[in-house]
């Protein structure tokens, strides 16, 4: 039973998608059905998780055929931590669309491509077949593709054009990697991957394999030197769906890394040096990026792709230390990331306008408010003991364990870096007088909303600020959990067998 | 504190300086036995929030909370009616607690996070007018210095934990041999350097310190003289018994140390505004500090120990008098600033004591402090003369600047504007007077002082030393302290204090740290747009080729370095005359699209590569796929056309050299694919997952035809999510042709 239940966060998203088309035109229908659907979500993947974290790997043989022969469906610890994430952020998002958004995006199906975007992410953090991965990336790229344009505004086109033409440079480079692996191996199920691709002689056909891989997932999770749609783009589209962008999409890149360079491409020095130099490059050109952009969404976009450094950092140097580290980064990033650019949509309805320049008051005027989006501003700066602290201690521990010298300096002075940036996101937009200046005709500020649009925004922010707190005060149960999973990774027998293992009592 | 905000601002306004005191009397009450307490944060990675009171922490827990509770006492008159009075007690707990946290830690991590607390509270603090540009300013630079400095302590921490493999420093400490001869050690000690040097404003980083004096002067009191600022020594403190002893230690503090203190001492007479004098000569004082751990004896540290308290105890009584006048005057100007002592009478005792103690004249607890330090340096060995000037050199410019903040103000006539003044309210002049009667209280019954000095040296691993007197009897030491006193009672008649000093000063400000690492932070800014741009230009068309040129390069690096190449092109010569043609026909049809002046005849050439592929699926026995391949090229071809026609006309944009260097990529990339398959292709073939398609499609699926079992029942998932896919895709292109926003509904 709790096998067959694995498909539920596919189902749901999917069924929730198809009874939201139905009430297209019923906008204030899609907000209810939108927010409790995510509810019930949030509750699934709780249970979920509590599933595996107490009785283990959980894996569907989709349509009942056997491992490696039908399509598989896999929980194991990450997997089921990401679908979590996922249903957070997703409640949160629901909820914060439904008070900020637009009438006119919600009447032209922003809920439905939004659920099935969940579905996406979710079907991706659960897929055991490497080609069913690369499906669900499919989905992830229409869906955030049609969330980007919708709308139709020339900057949102413009970004959308990068975005996707990029994007889909990456899922070509993905199904290229696909083939060379499928002639290599025969197969596609990644456990049976695990098992043929040590098998294989040429090494050097499984590293280039490999790397064409790296390039697709890296172009995806926006690592040194492929990110260039990430700045270019998300800043376009409304706080909403950039939140969902800049919490999860990069992610599901690292994600498929994490997965690819763990279970399947075991370390040899040509991969691991490899992955060295660009998380090295990417928290330099992240930090870089973020100190010479102006406009605040542009400053977290590019922090983005700085912390995407951190994780990668965490799975070059491969040790259970650093990899937990790298796991801890992602758990912590994925809530602040999503936090940040909602808070960055308040501040905008506040001041009206996303220039550092031209924003100030905060702090006088909206105190408390200030106070609240102090806690994801300085967890992501990591200052201690809020939650993005505590992964550096493992990722530079590692480091030194290891000897990566420059890469540990990396990492401090992109922590630097980060505590510059956001202190000075603070002096500009909170603690500045805001300055005069001609404010666009017909904008509606945050005043002019009624009383419950202003909580939908405000209480997504406070609800991840909450689970922010919850990592940083609670690290002890997130070290445990991202110990666990890194070691799950890497000795993926357990994987393996929870996939393969099961394949002769299927077999007719 | 928040909570109360509303409360603290009017009838609870006693409340927050009840936590302090409280803390005070409770810390006092511990007597001076050992303490310690200690639960598990993160165990594991050996993070434990342990806390451990010995002498070194308590001098600073006593300073912190003593300290502590006047300055609130003072706050609550001093701000009386601010708006934000209650964040402002807020920052100050949340300092307070943090500060407290940090000099009981036994835990390197926990010492860390600590830190870092007092760094931010500090920001805030520093910022807390934060409508005023220049307080912003401070509040960053102070921000960034001393948040390196923080990182440097993370690092130093975790390097310590790793080699130590403990993060305790009581067990760090009995492995201090092994840790001394470690290769990582010299690694170790430049990180705690950097952090030290950050938080105690050591030369080159001191500028920061001046800066925060824009905060409100409670704050200046508290963080920026008394409490704060010594964290970096109480680290040196800290590590003496863990690092300390050899040669990089002792003579890198001595250097910074001297050339901090003689540095800031020189800055200090130079300046006319009560605060910044007050700022150098703190800066100055930690200079001694630092100096004087460099010296590393156990009369040294003792002195050190002496002095720590001496300062916190005449620094606070000056700045506090000065918020006092600043309150009272609305003028920090020692030009302007004259016989305040008809007017603020306790004010200028409280002034007078701090004075006298700054200048160590006897009977002050001062004169105590620097006896001890001579005494130090003399008994120093090499170099003990030269030890000896620094000091008595900065000895004596410190005695100037403190009489010009703490009696300059006083003497001479009352300028006629401020002969209206009052007493301020006694919340505001006890305090400091209090101070200062210390400063002298401890001169007079040194043993006061004494109980904590016994225990400060155990505490660093040393023997207990003497107890404190005042009279020593006549000897050098005494000697050495008169002419200190005696030159710097003539340099107090002889300068003149004034603006011209100041002016000469500034000609040489280019070459101060300050300007030299602001110089190089804006290198840094002008070095990261260039390096953003250079990747982030903006053209689609070189991005889509920087992520190509970066596949290629890995590729031909991996496949041509140490490959062994074992491929035959035999498979080659079996090709039939089918297949050739074919090829033929795509390798032109292809060239005919790539180099066609027309979009038409493009797409027309690009149909025919797709019907060639239906062909080569024909001659592999797949009708399936060319049947599909064969629509899907036709509507491909089809939909084209039919966009094409709404285009304008086709124009040649680019030169002949971007073409070729276009060519030139596209030809690396394509023939490194191909390569790459047909070495794929020279590989075994595993064919387990297709046998099984192809033997049990119609045995247990039920289907003749293999290709359809697969999609639609093997890999049916893959099949219903591509659907969804294009369902995704046609609700987009719906929203894309009937939504068009207007600027004005925007961001929503």
């Amino acid at each position: 039973m709790t096998q067959q239940l694995l498909i539920a966060p596919l189902l749901l998203p999917f069924a929730l998608a198809i009874a939201l088309m139905f009430a297209w035109f019923h906008i204030r229908y899609q907000r209810v059905i939108s927010i409790v659907g995510s509810v019930a979500s949030l509750g699934l993947a709780i249970w979920l998780f509590g599933r595996v974290w107490q009785g283990g790997i959980i894996s569907l043989q989709a349509g009942g055929w056997a491992a490696p022969y039908g399509i598989t469906l896999v929980a194991d610890t990450l997997a089921v931590t990401m679908v979590l994430l996922t249903a957070i952020v997703g409640l949160a998002v629901s909820l914060f669309a439904s008070g900020s958004m637009i009438n006119q995006r919600l009447r032209y199906g922003f809920f439905p491509i939004f659920h099935l975007l969940l579905m996406g992410l979710n079907g991706a953090f659960l897929a055991g077949d490497i080609f069913n991965l690369y499906v669900w990336f499919e989905v992830m790229i229409i869906s955030s593709f049609v969330l980007l344009t919708l709308g139709g505004e020339k900057a949102q086109l413009e970004g959308a054009v990068k975005y996707f033409t990029l994007n889909f440079l990456a899922s070509i480079i993905f199904l290229t990697a696909l083939a060379v692996l499928y002639g290599l191996t025969g197969t596609l199920n990644m456990a049976d991957l695990s098992v043929k691709i040590a098998l294989i002689e040429q090494r050097s056909l499984v590293d280039v394999c490999a790397l064409i891989f790296f390039v697709g997932f890296g172009i995806k999770a926006a690592v040194f030197p492929l990110y260039f749609w990430l700045p270019a783009s998300y800043h376009t589209p409304p706080p909403a769906v950039a939140a969902v962008f800049g919490g999860l999409l990069t992610k599901v890149g690292v994600y498929a890394m994490m997965r690819v360079f763990t279970l399947m491409f075991t370390r040899d020095p040509f991969i691991e040096n490899m992955l060295l130099v660009v998380a090295f490059f990417t928290l330099f050109s992240g930090a870089l990026g973020a100190m010479t952009r102006n406009n605040i969404v542009k400053v977290f976009s590019w922090l983005i792709i700085c912390h995407i450094g951190f994780m990668l950092a965490g799975l070059a140097m491969y040790s259970e230390l650093a990899l937990a580290g790298a796991v801890f980064y992602m758990i912590h990033d994925i809530i602040v990331k999503a936090n940040l650019f909602m808070l960055a949509g308040v501040t905008n309805k506040i001041t009206g306008t996303n220039k550092l320049q031209m924003m100030g008051g905060l702090y006088a005027n909206y105190p408390k408010i200030s106070l609240l989006m102090a806690i994801p501003l300085f967890s992501l700066v990591g200052i201690p003991p809020l939650s993005g602290f505590w992964p550096k201690l493992s990722l530079i521990l590692g480091g030194i364990e290891q000897g990566h010298w420059p890469l540990v300096a990396m990492i401090l002075l992109a922590s630097f870096a980060t505590l510059y940036v956001i202190a000075r996101v603070w002096a500009e937009a909170f603690w500045k007088k805001q300055p005069e200046f001609e404010r666009p005709a017909g904008f509606r500020y945050f005043g002019d909303y009624p009383v419950l649009k202003r909580v939908l925004m405000l209480l997504p922010i406070g609800l991840l600020a909450l689970v922010s707190l919850y990592i940083a005060f609670g690290a002890v149960h997130i070290q445990t959990l991202a110990q666990r999973i890194a070691a799950e990774l890497l000795h993926p027998e357990a994987y393996i067998e929870a996939v393969l293992g099961s394949t002769k009592e299927l077999m007719p | 504190m928040v909570l109360l905000g509303k409360w603290v601002k009017t009838v609870l306004w006693w409340l927050p300086m009840v936590l302090p005191a409280g803390l005070f009397v409770y810390f006092l009450s511990l007597g001076t036995a050992t303490q310690s307490l200690s639960y598990d944060w993160l165990p594991q990675l050996g993070v434990r929030l342990s806390l451990h009171l010995d002498g070194l922490s308590r001098l600073f827990v006593l300073l912190i909370t003593g300290i502590g509770a006047l300055v609130f006492a003072y706050t609550s008159s001093y701000l009386k009616g601010h708006a934000y009075l209650d964040r402002f007690y807020g920052y100050l707990s949340l300092f307070m607690g943090a500060m407290i946290g940090l000099v009981l830690s036994e835990n390197l991590i926990s010492l860390f996070v600590f830190w870092e607390l007092t760094s931010i509270s500090s920001f805030f603090l520093i910022g807390f007018n934060n409508d005023q540009s220049a307080s912003r300013k401070s509040a960053l630079t102070a921000l960034i210095i001393t948040g390196m400095g923080g990182l440097s302590l993370l690092a130093a921490g975790i390097l310590l934990g790793y080699v130590g493999d403990t993060y305790s420093i009581i067990e760090l400490t009995q492995s201090a041999d092994y840790l001394r001869a470690h290769p990582q050690y010299s690694l170790a000690v430049l990180l705690i350097f950097g952090a030290a040097f950050t938080k105690s404003a050591q030369f080159p980083f001191h500028f920061w310190l001046p800066g925060a004096m824009k905060a409100p002067t409670p704050v200046s009191t508290y963080l920026h003289s008394a409490t704060m600022v010594k964290a970096g020594v109480y680290l040196l403190l800290r590590f003496t018994p863990v690092l300390g002893g050899t040669e990089l230690w002792q003579s890198s503090l001595l250097w910074v140390g001297g050339i901090t203190m003689l540095y800031a001492a020189f800055h200090s007479i130079f300046r006319t505004d009560m605060k910044a004098i007050l700022a150098y000569s703190t800066i100055a004082a930690l200079g001694v500090l630092v100096f004087l751990i460099g010296m590393g004896s156990n009369s040294a540290l003792q002195a050190a120990g002496v002095f720590i308290l001496v300062h916190a105890l005449y620094k606070a009584t000056l700045f506090l008098i000065t918020g006092i006048v600043d309150h009272e005057t609305h003028s920090r100007n020692v030009l302007q600033l004259a016989g305040l002592r008809k007017v603020l009478l306790p004010v200028a005792i409280a002034g007078l004591l701090a004075a006298v103690s700054n200048a160590g004249i006897p009977p002050s607890f001062g004169f105590i402090g620097k006896d001890l330090m001579y005494e130090a340096a003399l008994h120093h060995g090499a170099g003990a003369w030269v030890l000896l000037g620094a000091l008595i050199l900065t000895n004596v410019l410190l005695l100037y600047a403190g009489f010009l903040v703490g009696i300059k103000p006083f003497i001479g006539p009352l300028p006629e504007k401020h002969a209206h003044l009052h007493w301020p309210s006694a919340w505001m002049w006890v305090p400091p007077v209090l101070l200062g009667v210390l400063s002298l209280g401890f001169g007079l019954w040194p043993v006061a002082a004494s109980r904590l000095s016994e225990v400060f040296l155990p505490a660093l691993g040393l023997q207990p030393p003497p107890a404190l007197k005042l009279w020593h009897g006549f000897n050098l030491i005494l000697g050495l302290s008169a002419a200190t006193i005696g030159s710097g009672l003539l340099l107090w008649f002889l300068l003149k204090p004034g603006e011209k000093g100041l002016a000469r000063l500034q000609k040489l400000a280019w070459l101060s740290p300050e300007r030299l690492l602001g110089g190089f932070a804006r290198g840094v800014g002008m070095f990261s747009v260039v390096w953003t741009n250079l990747f982030q230009h903006g053209y689609l068309r070189y991005y889509v080729m920087t992520i190509v040129l970066v596949l290629s390069a890995g590729m031909g690096y991996r496949m041509f370095n140490n490959y062994t190449w074992q491929t035959s092109f035999t498979p080659l010569l079996n090709l039939t005359v089918y297949e050739v043609s074919i090829v033929a026909i795509m390798l032109i049809s292809i060239g005919f699209a790539v180099f066609s002046k027309s979009r038409l005849a493009a797409v027309a050439g690009l149909g025919v590569v797709g019907y060639a592929i239906c062909l080569l699926f024909v001659f592999y026995s797949a009708p399936d796929l060319a049947m599909t391949q064969f629509t899907v090229d036709t509507l491909t071809v089809i939909l084209f056309v039919l966009v094409l026609y709404r285009l304008p006309k086709y124009m040649q944009i680019s030169n002949k050299l971007t073409i070729a260097r276009d060519g030139l990529v596209a030809l690396t990339f394509g023939g490194l694919v191909t390569l790459l398959a047909l070495l794929v292709l020279e590989q075994p073939v595993q064919r387990d997952v297709a046998d099984f398609y192809a033997a049990n499609a119609y045995l247990l699926a039920k289907g003749k035809n293999v290709v359809n079992v697969i999609l639609v029942d093997f890999r049916g998932l893959d099949t219903l999510v591509e659907i969804t896919v294009l369902s995704i895709a046609a609700l987009g292109v719906f929203g894309l042709l009937k939504l068009r926003l207007k600027t004005t509904e925007r961001r929503g």
